[in-house]
């Protein structure tokens, strides 16, 4: 008996050296991308690529150079201007619309969420049946009729930034699905006493279900935050080419295209640079954040 | 729901099953459904659906004849002057909202509105000309003013919003005439009628429902429904890139570009149908794979982490997570970027002697298939391994500890409690999953932009990764076939639409069954 336990745990042990192992490997998988991506913000070596992995000058130049809009020409090895390529601009325009597109996404969602979740109305099976559909429709396709009316509205080019909030909270009412699984857990008696004591429906929302919503406004705020950044398609479409109206998505893809690459010997590191400025606070804001955002997925997806 | 199987099964024998085999039940049945469900979604759904409408269509005129047949003057003349029956009896508020609409209609019609109808039609309007001597009718030469004529595309967008509005106006004037009717029947049964102030007390209780859609549900209207009308409307015009409003315009076509799709071809060439097909059939295989990797995989780690005895759990899920939290168009330009012919991973590779020519990860059309799957996988797992994580730590331990005093091994258990369970609880997002896939546009295009491009001509552009998503954005900003694209999404959106109905009604159904244990 004493032997076979033992074995028992050696068998144990082995397979958690065999896991140990296998996390191991992935975690460098994982990371390898991610510490590349800094060290190259850091090579002070011209050219796009290199058959090394750790730069041999280090420098923070790159960084100098992304801010103040340089380049390191790839025909002279002189530093110029880049002209109308503006980080800090695409920056500052991202941030802007990133934060208003949070306040606004991070109200119609709350709202859509209580009405679909907690008032009962004759239209309110056909209209989540009806978002169903609609959200099955390719974006995309709607985004060049969205061009046109925002042509028409004037908010293309210098007012593009009014334009992509637009753009981006005008249907965001559809991911109503996570923030009103959430609301639905929340027990209906204390609506029902609130309402018995003599509340009105408004004041049930204001005064019990948002105070009790925490996590789930939290994890609203940061996915509403956080999707902006990658958003490529409609903010490429709606700058039309003009460098001066991209936000980061656009701005960063542009750094790694062959143009770019050809012309300056330091774009593939000043795009490192940029990659590290873009994703450093959303990163951080990430992992203060993480708890909610796990409690977000997990409920999301259970209760589909 | 299960008797529409070929291999029928009783419900007794489906209660009868373990969590694992109802799991591949529902899987093989699903699509197994597919085709069954296509084929009934247009002879029963549809009609189903055009029924309901229809009835409701019939209510509502019987109600209009009802309120014509008993109402009063007061009411009679709310039939054209909108309001005038609430005004009446002491329903001021309303009243003046009801008139406020209608005069704006009216002035928006006579002014603007009629005349947007009456180009939208046909192909009344002019054409632009330019500045410069033409051949007159006689013969001789004459000189032209250039003169801007009406711009198609503006036609088409006011016409469509002007048909909203109209929809807005019939449903104001049905509404008015239904209140103008129940204000009477209130008046002559004695009650008294809600006034201003009920009516604003009413917003932030009964009709709380209102105030809070009324903003979500505009914005609805304006960025996802008319974009979507806009586009069915665009199918059937030749708006392309020899009829760019304002200077060449396009016009009515009826189902040309239908034809172009199915059967004809691209300026020459391969037929336009059957890169279609081409590049449907990837589509289906990425989102497959790229649905079925991540999830098993993910699972796998998590299951790995959580495992007892595994120590460091918080540091192996806070290293994976890092694809989370760092923006996805990062990774993916930095993945392109090294893994490219001349990226780190080749260079590296070649200098270490392990391949003496670079490795074709992204350029090749077979290796950028696998690629991207795999890289995709690096994007997903961490979203998987989060979330199984939170499930694993649901499952309730007494069911191990049963299972181990009953002698379970570990694989056994794994196989007998935690993938059944798990496998339960996420089909639903599973589903979901595969649909969202199957129009992701992200990873493509910031991987390879679809590259290889086919090699055989006239194919539009299209690369051999590219998905359904990313062939549509070429052909409207490199090729500019607006009409063509527009039909290739109508059809997208069928598929995915039927996809995804089905499966809800699945998810909903194995949702409601509670049927785990």
């Amino acid at each position: 008996m004493a032997k076979k336990l033992r074995s028992k745990k050696a068998v144990e042990r082995s397979t958690n050296a065999v896991i140990y192992v296998i996390l191991v490997v992935i975690s460098i998988i994982w990371l390898v991308p991610f510490v590349f991506l800094v060290l190259q913000s850091l090579r002070g070596e011209p050219g796009a690529t290199t058959n090394y992995f750790f730069p041999k000058q280090w420098t923070f130049d790159n960084y100098i150079r992304l801010f103040t809009n340089m380049g390191v020409s790839a025909s002279t090895g002189e530093v110029v201007s880049t002209g109308s390529y503006n980080f800090m601009n695409w920056y500052g325009r991202t941030l802007l619309i990133a934060v208003c597109v949070t306040v606004i996404q991070t109200m119609i969602v709350l709202v859509t969420s209580y009405a679909l979740s907690r008032l009962r109305f004759r239209m309110r099976k056909p209209l989540m049946n009806l978002m169903l559909i609609l959200g099955m429709f390719p974006g995309f396709m709607s985004m060049t009729a969205m061009y046109f009316l925002l042509q028409l509205l004037g908010l293309t080019q210098n007012m593009s930034i009014v334009g992509l909030i637009l753009v981006y909270v005008g249907s965001s009412c559809m991911g109503y699905y996570i923030c009103k699984g959430f609301f639905d857990t929340i027990p209906k008696s204390l609506d029902e006493a609130a309402r018995i004591d003599g509340a009105s429906r408004h004041t049930v929302f204001f005064k019990i279900i948002l105070p009790l919503s925490k996590p789930i406004i939290i994890y609203t705020i940061l996915t509403a935050f956080m999707a902006p950044w990658g958003e490529y398609m409609f903010a490429s479409l709606i700058a039309n080419g003009n460098a001066d109206y991209w936000n980061v998505a656009v701005g960063l893809r542009d750094m790694v295209q062959r143009e770019q690459l050809t012309a300056y010997s330091d774009s593939f590191q000043r795009f490192c640079a940029a990659a590290v400025v873009v994703s450093l606070p959303i990163t951080i804001l990430f992992f203060l954040l993480q708890r909610y955002y796990v409690e977000g997925v997990t409920g999301g997806s259970v209760k589909g | 729901m299960i008797n529409t199987e070929k291999s029928v099964i009783t419900e007794i024998e489906y209660l009868g099953m373990s969590g694992w085999e109802k799991f591949r039940y529902n899987f093989v049945s699903f699509f197994k459904r597919l085709p069954v469900t296509f084929l009934r979604f247009f002879t029963v759904t549809i009609p189903a659906l055009a029924l309901r409408f229809w009835r409701a269509f019939l209510g509502i005129f019987r109600k209009i004849g009802i309120a014509a047949k008993n109402g009063d003057w007061k009411t009679r003349l709310s039939f054209v002057i909108m309001g005038f029956g609430q005004f009446t009896r002491g329903q001021v508020m309303r009243g003046l909202f009801y008139l406020l609409f209608e005069v704006l209609f009216i002035l928006f019609m006579v002014f603007f509105g009629a005349g947007q109808l009456a180009l939208f039609g046909g192909p009344g309007y002019t054409e632009t000309t330019e500045a410069g001597w033409v051949i007159g009718p006689d013969g001789s030469e004459i000189y032209v003013q250039s003169a801007v004529g009406d711009n198609s595309l503006l036609v088409l967008l006011y016409g469509i919003l002007t048909i909203f509005f109209i929809i807005a106006f019939v449903y104001a004037w049905y509404s008015n005439v239904k209140a103008a009717y129940f204000a009477q029947e209130m008046k002559e049964a004695g009650q008294r009628l809600p006034d201003a102030r009920d009516d604003l007390h009413a917003f932030a209780d009964s009709q709380y429902h209102k105030t809070l859609l009324a903003i979500p549900l505009l914005g609805l209207v304006i960025f996802t429904i008319f974009p979507i009308v806009f586009m069915v409307f665009i199918a059937f015009t030749n708006y392309d890139m020899e009829h760019m409003p304002p200077a060449h315009l396009f016009s009515w076509v009826g189902f040309e570009n239908f034809r172009a799709v199915f059967g004809g071809s691209l300026s020459g060439g391969t037929q336009f149908g059957v890169v279609f097909g081409k590049i449907l059939l990837w589509t289906v295989i990425w989102a497959f794979f790229a649905t079925f990797s991540n999830y098993l995989l993910g699972m796998v780690v998590a299951i790995m982490i959580n495992k007892k005895g595994i120590k460091l759990k918080k540091l192996w899920r806070t290293v994976l997570i890092m694809t989370v939290a760092v923006p996805q168009f990062v990774s993916l330009l930095l993945m392109s970027q090294m893994l490219g012919d001349y990226g780190i991973v080749n260079s590296l590779l070649q200098k270490w002697g392990l391949t003496s020519a670079p490795i074709h990860f992204l350029t090749d059309s077979m290796g950028a298939k696998v690629t991207i799957i795999v890289v995709n996988m690096w994007i997903g797992i961490p979203y998987t391994m989060l979330m199984v994580s939170g499930i694993l730590m649901n499952i309730p331990a007494d069911l191990y500890e049963s299972a181990r005093i009953d002698g379970a091994s570990a694989i056994r258990q794994y196989f007998k409690i935690t993938l059944p369970y798990v496998l339960h609880v996420t089909t639903p997002y599973l589903i979901s999953n595969f649909v969202g896939n199957l129009n992701n546009f992200g990873v493509i295009y910031l991987l390879t932009g679809g590259a290889p491009v086919m090699t055989a001509v006239g194919t539009g552009g299209a690369g051999e990764t590219d998905l359904l998503i990313t062939w549509l954005y070429k052909l409207i900003m490199d090729k500019k076939l607006y009409g063509v694209a527009s039909v290739i999404s109508i059809l997208m959106f069928l598929i995915t639409g039927i996809i995804s109905l089905v499966t809800y009604n699945r998810s909903a159904s194995v949702k409601n069954e509670e049927d785990f244990m």
